[in-house]
């Protein structure tokens, strides 16, 4: 007996019984396209994730400043900025800080006018360093970034990112024309890629100017040198509380706090908020796949039950088999294939169904699906494996009978 | 006792099926039954023997000794020369396939595959190569004058024509033997009347052929008659 005569046999006697067949394999069916949907949901909300944080830019910390208390009146939280461009630049220092790759202190200003010939557009603009392209993990689709030069120089240039380039610009190349923000003309110098956006911003619609411009000549006030937050790059994201401590120490030093006294700023990851969103998407994503495990079981249960009712029904046929020349082996495989086979057609349909249902969730909700090539292959070795699980005492009964009383029973 | 052992004394060919001072006993809790007390028998090549009894006279017991399904509990048997009396599941399996050809009362055909695949099941146990089991499985059937029937289901086919059928399928693996247990049992008398010419036929040809039955017309075709009662050759 050759593997296709066993293969056909297992075959012959799934279509035999078409219903019954076709109902078994539901079980495994709704199971794995349960397992192809709860992977697809899990692993989108992961991929989304991990584009917000890349979209963050990675390894990021983020300064901010908190209360502020001067002779003897305590201000509100960020009512005045405690964090300075000096306290960015302590930041950067290599030898203090060793696992901060980057920074980048950020004053910025919203609903500022841009103007452009007849066009005009409301946007942030945002002041910071020549870093801030490698902390947020920025890149430019033409042009260059700012400067030293353009930071020590307080120069008018700017780089757009691409929704505020083509409201100002439309189809136009921005690079090399001027904008007007706040009545002094900015050369455009360079045009970020796309970002897209991440839980509250439009990272594609902003104007980046150098800090020291920002402070001079758009958001002005008393303080020249102060700083709305400061953005700090971990070397790797092993590297993030290294990053954190040595921020905090040189902050705690600047700021002359001593242990028991509290901060003026505070220090957080963007991560830390990540990582809430992803803890509750991995218990969702558990919790479901229990349940399309759970329905697995049942599914296999199934499938056990089946072989159980078609072994004793084909006992007659067992003992002829047996009659024939069948060594207990040749008819366990038999059976074996057989309950594979409906687990894998379960398993199958319930791939293209749970693809089926990926698919049209896309259009429903806006959480992205995903369809992950290495678990569908996964779900159908499970499937079949789930088959083979529950096959294998149906089929040892098979095995076991004696060809007398199979032949003799009705 | 003594004439079977006479029998094979006499210096002939081998004979085909040697049965010596065979017992079944057979155990349910503390009662044990003896359903062959002791059956000596020897059937040369190319015999037709039918074995008959009345129920209860050790006949079932004796063809399934016979065809390799059950082994004895004491004594031995010799089939074409190979001593069976020890063999394990395996082993027998393997002696079923090689050496019997079972015509069962009910046909046991397997309702759904055609008639060419019926009979070339056997052949698959053997481990033979498709196209070798094709041309002799449709060579088994023209002998058994269904040339014309092999891709029909059994449903599709008479109850004679589906017994030729179990032949063909007795006949394909080229046998020792042709072991029919009451294979008209379930024909009409012209199906019947069909079906043991068909045994004649095959007889004819130099097959060995035991049928066993308890119609007595049905064993007077055979050439030789063995009469069990008792769990004993009478």
């Amino acid at each position: 007996m050759t593997w296709r005569d066993i293969l056909a046999s297992g075959w012959d006697a799934i279509r035999t019984h078409k219903l019954r067949s076709a109902l078994t394999s539901l079980g495994i069916l709704i199971g794995i396209a349960a397992v192809v949907l709860t992977v697809g949901l899990g692993q989108g909300a992961q991929q989304q994730v991990s584009k917000q944080l890349s979209a963050l830019g990675g390894n990021l910390l983020i300064v901010t400043p908190g209360s502020s208390t001067t002779g003897g009146v305590r201000g509100g939280f960020g009512s005045a900025s405690t964090l300075t461009t000096a306290d960015a630049a302590a930041l950067t220092s290599s030898t203090a800080a060793p696992d901060i790759s980057a920074v980048a202190p950020i004053l910025q200003s919203a609903n500022q006018s841009l103007v452009s010939g007849a066009n005009n557009w409301t946007t942030t603009v945002v002041g910071t360093s020549p870093d801030w392209d490698t902390v947020r993990g920025r890149s430019l689709a033409a042009g260059r970034f700012l400067t030293a030069a353009d930071e020590s120089s307080a120069a008018a240039v700017t780089v757009l990112a691409p929704d505020t380039a083509t409201e100002l610009f439309g189809p136009l190349d921005p690079v090399g024309q001027t904008v007007t923000i706040n009545s002094v003309p900015f050369q455009v110098v360079g045009l970020l890629t796309s970002a897209g956006s991440d839980s509250t911003t439009n990272l594609d619609d902003q104007a980046i100017v150098p800090i020291t411009t920002a402070a001079q000549r758009i958001v002005g006030g008393t303080s020249r040198t102060s700083v709305q937050s400061i953005y700090i790059k971990a070397a790797s994201p092993s590297r993030l509380s290294g990053a954190y401590q040595e921020a905090n120490a040189i902050l705690q030093l600047r700021h002359s706090i001593t242990a028991g006294s509290t901060t003026d700023y505070s220090i957080s990851t963007q991560q830390a908020v990540v990582q809430t969103t992803s803890k509750v998407n991995n218990t969702l994503t558990t919790l479901l796949i229990g349940i399309a495990a759970l329905s697995l079981l049942v599914g296999g249960i199934g499938v056990m039950n089946i072989m159980l009712v078609s072994v004793r029904e084909r006992t007659r046929e067992i003992g002829l088999r047996k009659a024939l020349g069948g060594t207990p082996s040749m008819i366990r495989r038999q059976f074996l294939s057989e309950a594979s086979m409906l687990g894998l057609t379960g398993g199958l349909l319930g791939v293209g169904l749970g693809i089926g249902a990926a698919i049209s969730l896309r259009h429903l909700i806006t959480n992205p699906v995903a369809i992950s090539v290495p678990w569908i292959l996964i779900a159908i070795v499970v499937a079949a494996v789930i088959g083979i699980g529950f096959g294998v005492y149906p089929a040892a009964r098979a095995a076991r009978l004696s060809p007398i009383e199979a032949l003799r029973s009705e | 006792m003594a004439s079977p052992a006479v029998a094979i004394a006499e210096p002939r060919i081998a004979p085909v099926i040697d049965l010596h001072d065979v017992r079944k006993v057979y155990r349910t809790g503390e009662i044990a039954v003896e359903a062959l007390r002791g059956v000596s028998l020897a059937i040369d090549p190319g015999e037709f023997v039918a074995i008959m009894g009345p129920s209860g006279s050790g006949k079932s017991t004796l063809m399934h000794i016979l065809g390799c399904l059950d082994v004895p509990t004491s004594g031995n048997y010799w089939l074409a020369g190979e001593d069976v009396s020890d063999m394990d599941e395996v082993e027998l399996a393997d002696v079923r396939n090689r050496r019997i050809g079972f015509v069962f009362q009910q046909f046991n055909l397997l309702p759904s595959m055609t008639a060419l695949r019926n009979v070339e099941l056997p052949l698959a146990y053997a481990g033979v190569h498709r196209d070798e089991r094709r041309r002799r499985a449709l060579e088994a059937l023209d002998r058994v004058g269904l040339a014309d029937r092999v891709t029909h289901r059994p449903g599709e086919l008479s109850g004679g024509q589906q017994q030729r059928v179990a032949v063909a399928r007795a006949l394909v693996t080229d046998p020792a033997m042709i072991l029919a247990d009451e294979p008209t049992g379930n024909l009409d008398s012209a199906a019947s009347e069909d079906v043991l010419r068909l045994f004649a036929e095959v007889h004819g040809q130099g097959r060995t052929v035991i049928l066993i039955t308890h119609e007595p017309d049905v064993a007077d075709r055979a050439a030789r008659i063995v009469k069990l009662r008792d769990g004993g050759i009478a």
